[in-house]
């Protein structure tokens, strides 16, 4: 019986099949193309905001479950979520609208290719977060290096093939030994159900070869210090929407994946290496921190403040402290919206005057106000600003940390610290300034196109950095399940007590 | 004759068809001679694709004719059936390929139906007599047929090369069967395996190693595989194909039955024989096809890779391990078939190409040519959700549960080395830009085009249809 979570999956596919048989590569048709994405994508979301209303926020469960037969007995097709995954799915599908307008009229090449890659790439994605089988996770979670790879590879700036290759491979290395494990885990627990798996507990010397092997696959992934070299390039090169969705979403995986599989499934083995984790978070969040203090593209800037933030979410969740997940999980999803629309202002200005070296601007803020106003937003979350959601995370994350090492959320501060030295330095440099370059002088503020993505996306910082409950309602219960079922709770901390602004 | 003899008719239906076709096909085409080439094809396909039916509807049981030295069970039906449907896809590759260029022989056709028969010989072979009948059978046939252009002076050292070498390791191998004959007593795989339980000694050991290398050459190997990349580039690309798709299965089935069930109570002793060339075979797959410029070659670096990959199976030596032989060998012929399909569609005016650069631009000029090649390279990189992920889910994972974690992160290791050349063949058609220069593709090419894209992402999609008859298939080895 197909419910909403294989609508999800579905939807996306029937739009590309849509794309492929609209004929003729005229104006008319390339309009046709991108307004089927456009409205594949927005129905995609309003299917996701049906699964939200029927998704019960108290019940730490997976719900909308949905289950066929598939390859065997013990390697099924099982779609559901819970309050971990569902935040992501909405994430993904409310960004994935605005990607399609970002590249409505940068696209001008091989437009029904691209199309159908991101529809498949959004189908992909959604994959990874509702799938209820080990197996099913893997074969979205690296199918969608297919798709991007293509973007990057097709639709990329200058060095696009080598960013591409070093995309690709960089994460299928990684993947292979999470395949590795996977095979051993279906091996031993006779299932690849994660609901079963969830219960079922392996043997201590087991658990740490299994986690050390998802690690590989999530740390590249997410990416931690020293395996996230392949970001800067892959952002830089990809075409703005390309690097909306892998910093919005593709960076979400890993740590998805730590706290859908590493956390609950290996719990000892979290615990024996959580110092490991916080030594290559506090690296990261520092050392790329002051990388990007040193960059000249903004795109890189931002990557590498990327890499920064992710170094707080990985601290977050392995201090194992409600407030340290819930903080950790909540500044994915606000990285998410926050350098998604980092990413979508660079492309503003990239489109306008095709470079994205930061010397090139300045003062723009005479020629564009709203652009600055929006910007201004933005960069401010990405500081962690109060008011906006870049606060919530980044305070709950060392809150948790503090609370089993302060030394940890000592050094994880200065990510804040710098965060605001690269940020607050890159918009000086970009808006603020004299008006000096000729061919700045007949910049134009944002379209009533670039409007639209704007407006949501500052609306919505804004929002739930006032009101962050929405979201953190959604974790607090598989969170209390979480801590409750690996015993790995410090001390009777009350996950509904949480210090909200 | 009484009727006891009617069920062994059945029991070797498909090799009778073959036989008996190809023995019509040679009067035809000797009395006709060229004129009758278009008769002598189609009906070669036919007989293929009856002997093909005829296997698929045979019992699901175990049954033995000529005295228990050919059997015929589940194992045997599966392997025949795809090295089979192997032919008559390559068969209808190489009629359409003649059609254009000069090798126009009616022989070609005939040559295909016997190396078939012998290498339906081979899977069923269950003793060491009927083993080196079906292979010399199956390899004296290929010998030809890689000469078959004899204008060309590339093909006939291809043929002379692939004949020297062939014989080499036939003598290998019966020097092994006849050690293991003299220290056991019996050339029967089941009389060879009661003399293994109880006890086998070095001398046994010594022959299993001279037979395994004959075999390992049979299915190139590491480190008997020299003879693969010169064979498949001199070859005509038809020819290459039919030697990838059909007899490296036909080989890993005698190979995956002889170690099974011959040896099956010693596997201690020959997994490492099986590790030690399945690794090497990997690594070398991968790296030595980096810096491949022709397709044809890459192909065949691409196909020692893989036959690595398939050992990583047999090496578990466990009922799990041959069933993931069984799906790799399946996934892997549909993947050479549609490669060579896409090597024989690069034809420009002025003749056929083979580099990868000749594919520069094609996603612009032939979309779905384009398409399709890219869904096989990718299965063949082993990319989830194509039907190469499920080969190597299934090698592997019976890997790790035999213990073998190592060999399995070799494995995969090696298998992001070979993505990367995989990928250079995706990105010289989607990233870069070229003329469109191949001609319109021809039906039989287009078809089996669309088959072969098709079959990549269904079977990656829904393996479950091929893994329920290779399971089934694994358990009557056992």
């Amino acid at each position: 019986m197909p419910g909403v979570l294989s609508g999800l999956l579905i939807l996306p596919l029937i739009g590309s099949a849509l794309i492929l048989f609209v004929r003729g590569e005229d104006e008319a048709a390339l309009s046709n193309i991108r307004y089927i994405a456009l409205l594949t994508t927005l129905v995609t979301f309003l299917l996701s905001l049906v699964a939200w209303w029927q998704f019960d926020p108290a019940n730490s469960a997976f719900q909308l479950v949905e289950q066929a037969s598939w390859v065997s007995s013990s390697i099924t097709f099982k779609l559901g979520v819970d309050g971990y995954s569902l935040p992501f799915v909405l994430l993904t599908t409310f960004l994935m609208p605005f990607c399609i307008l970002a590249s409505w009229s940068p696209i001008q090449r091989r437009v029904r290719e691209y199309m159908i890659a991101f529809l498949i790439l959004e189908t992909l994605m959604i994959g990874v977060f509702v799938s209820l089988d080990l197996v099913l996770f893997y074969l979205f979670f690296e199918g969608g290096l297919i798709p991007m790879f293509l973007i990057i590879g097709v639709w990329g700036g200058e060095r696009r093939i080598y960013a591409s290759f070093k995309f690709f491979l960089y994460t299928l290395l990684g993947s292979v030994l999470l395949l590795i494990a996977v095979m051993a885990m279906w091996k031993t627990a006779g299932t690849t159900d994660i609901a079963s798996l969830l219960t079922y507990r392996f043997a201590p010397a087991m658990q740490k070869w299994l986690w050390l092997a998802f690690f590989a696959s999530f740390a590249v992934k997410m990416p931690m210090w020293p395996v996230h070299t392949w970001l800067p390039d892959a952002h830089v090169e990809a075409p703005t929407a390309g690097s909306v969705i892998l910093a919005g979403i593709l960076l979400k995986m890993g740590g998805y994946g730590f706290i859908r599989f590493s956390l609950p499934m290996f719990p000892d083995a979290s615990h024996d290496f959580a110092p490991l984790i916080y030594a290559l978070s506090v690296i990261a969040i520092i050392y790329t921190s002051l990388v990007a203090l040193a960059q000249e593209d903004m795109k890189k800037l931002i990557a590498y403040s990327s890499v920064a933030h992710m170094g707080l979410v990985t601290m977050g969740l392995f201090s194992m402290t409600a407030q340290g997940i819930e903080g950790a999980m909540f500044q994915m999803v606000s990285h998410g919206l926050v350098s998604g629309a980092l990413f979508l202002c660079v492309g503003v200005v990239y489109d306008r005057t095709h470079t994205r070296q930061i010397a090139a601007y300045g003062g723009l803020v005479h020629r564009m106000p709203l652009y600055a106003a929006a910007f201004m937003v933005f960069t401010l979350a990405n500081i962690g600003l109060p008011g906006t959601t870049g606060f919530i995370g980044e305070f709950l994350s060392l809150v948790g940390t503090f609370r089993v090492n302060s030394w940890v959320a000592f050094f994880g501060t200065f990510g804040v610290i710098l965060s605001a030295a690269y940020a607050l330095w890159l918009y000086r440099k970009i808006i603020f300034g004299k008006l000096v370059k000729p061919e700045l002088m007949n910049m134009l503020d944002l379209t009533p196109r670039e409007m639209c993505v704007m407006a949501p996306l500052v609306a919505l910082v804004i929002f739930y950095g006032v009101r962050p409950g929405v979201i953190l309602d959604a974790f607090s219960a598989p969170t209390e399940a979480l801590l409750k079922s690996t015993g790995l709770a410090l001390g009777a901390v009350e996950a509904a007590t949480l210090v909200v602004p | 004759m009484t009727t006891a003899a009617l069920p062994s008719i059945v029991t070797i239906l498909p090799e009778i068809v073959l036989a008996g076709g190809a023995l019509v096909l040679i009067l035809i085409g000797a009395f006709q001679g060229l004129r009758s080439i278009n008769l002598v094809n189609g009906a070669a396909f036919a007989v293929l694709v009856v002997a093909a039916l005829a296997t698929v509807f045979q019992a699901s049981q175990t049954q033995m004719a000529f005295n228990g030295s050919f059997v015929v069970d589940d194992f045997a039906r599966f392997m025949k059936v795809v090295t089979l449907l192997g032919a008559a896809a390559t068969l209808a590759l190489a009629i359409d390929e003649m059609s254009q260029e000069r090798y126009k022989q009616f022989e070609l056709a005939i040559l295909v139906l016997l190396s078939s028969l012998g290498m339906l010989l081979m899977i069923s072979a269950n003793d060491l007599i009927a083993l080196y009948i079906g292979l010399e059978l199956s390899s004296l046939a290929l010998y030809v047929l890689a000469a078959i252009d004899r204008h060309n002076a590339k093909a006939s050292e291809a043929g002379l090369k692939y004949f020297v070498l062939g014989a080499l390791s036939s003598g290998m191998l019966l020097y092994g069967a006849s050690l293991i004959y003299g220290f056991t007593g019996t050339v029967s795989f089941a009389g060879i395996a009661t003399a293994v339980k109880a006890g086998a000694g070095p001398g046994l050991m010594f022959g299993l190693v001279f037979l395994m290398a004959g075999l390992a050459f049979k299915i190139s190997a590491v480190p008997f595989h020299m003879w693969t990349p010169d064979v498949y580039e001199g070859a005509p690309t038809p020819v290459t194909a039919y030697f990838a798709a059909t007899n490296k299965i036909a080989a890993m089935a005698l190979t995956t039955r002889v170690l099974i069930q011959a040896f099956g109570p010693d596997v201690s002793e020959w997994r490492q024989i099986v590790v030690f060339i399945s690794i090497a075979s990997m690594a070398l797959g991968s790296f030595a096809a980096i810096g491949q410029r022709n397709l044809k070659r890459l192909m065949a670096y691409s196909s020692i890779g893989h036959v690595g990959f398939a050992l990583v199976g047999l090496a578990a030596g466990t009922q799990d391990g041959v069933n993931g032989v069984l799906v790799y060998m399946a996934i892997y012929m549909a993947m050479t078939v549609g490669s060579f399909a896409c090597i024989l569609a690069m034809r420009t005016k002025d003749g056929p190409v083979e580099t990868i650069d000749d594919l520069a631009g094609l996603s612009r000029s032939q979309p779905f040519f384009a398409f399709v090649l890219m869904s096989l390279m990718f299965s063949l990189a082993g990319v989830p959700p194509l039907a190469g992920f499920w080969a190597k889910w299934y090698v592997f994972s019976a890997a790790v549960d035999a213990g073998l974690v190592p060999l399995a992160v070799i494995g995969f290791l090696t298998s992001v080395v070979g993505a990367f050349y995989y990928l250079r063949v995706v990105k010289v058609m989607y990233f870069d830009d070229g003329p469109a220069r191949f001609m319109p593709l021809s039906g039989v090419l287009k078809a089996l085009l669309a088959l072969s894209g098709v079959a990549m992402v269904l079977f990656g999609l829904v393996p479950s249809p091929i893994v329920a008859a290779a399971a089934a298939a694994a358990k009557s080895l056992f």
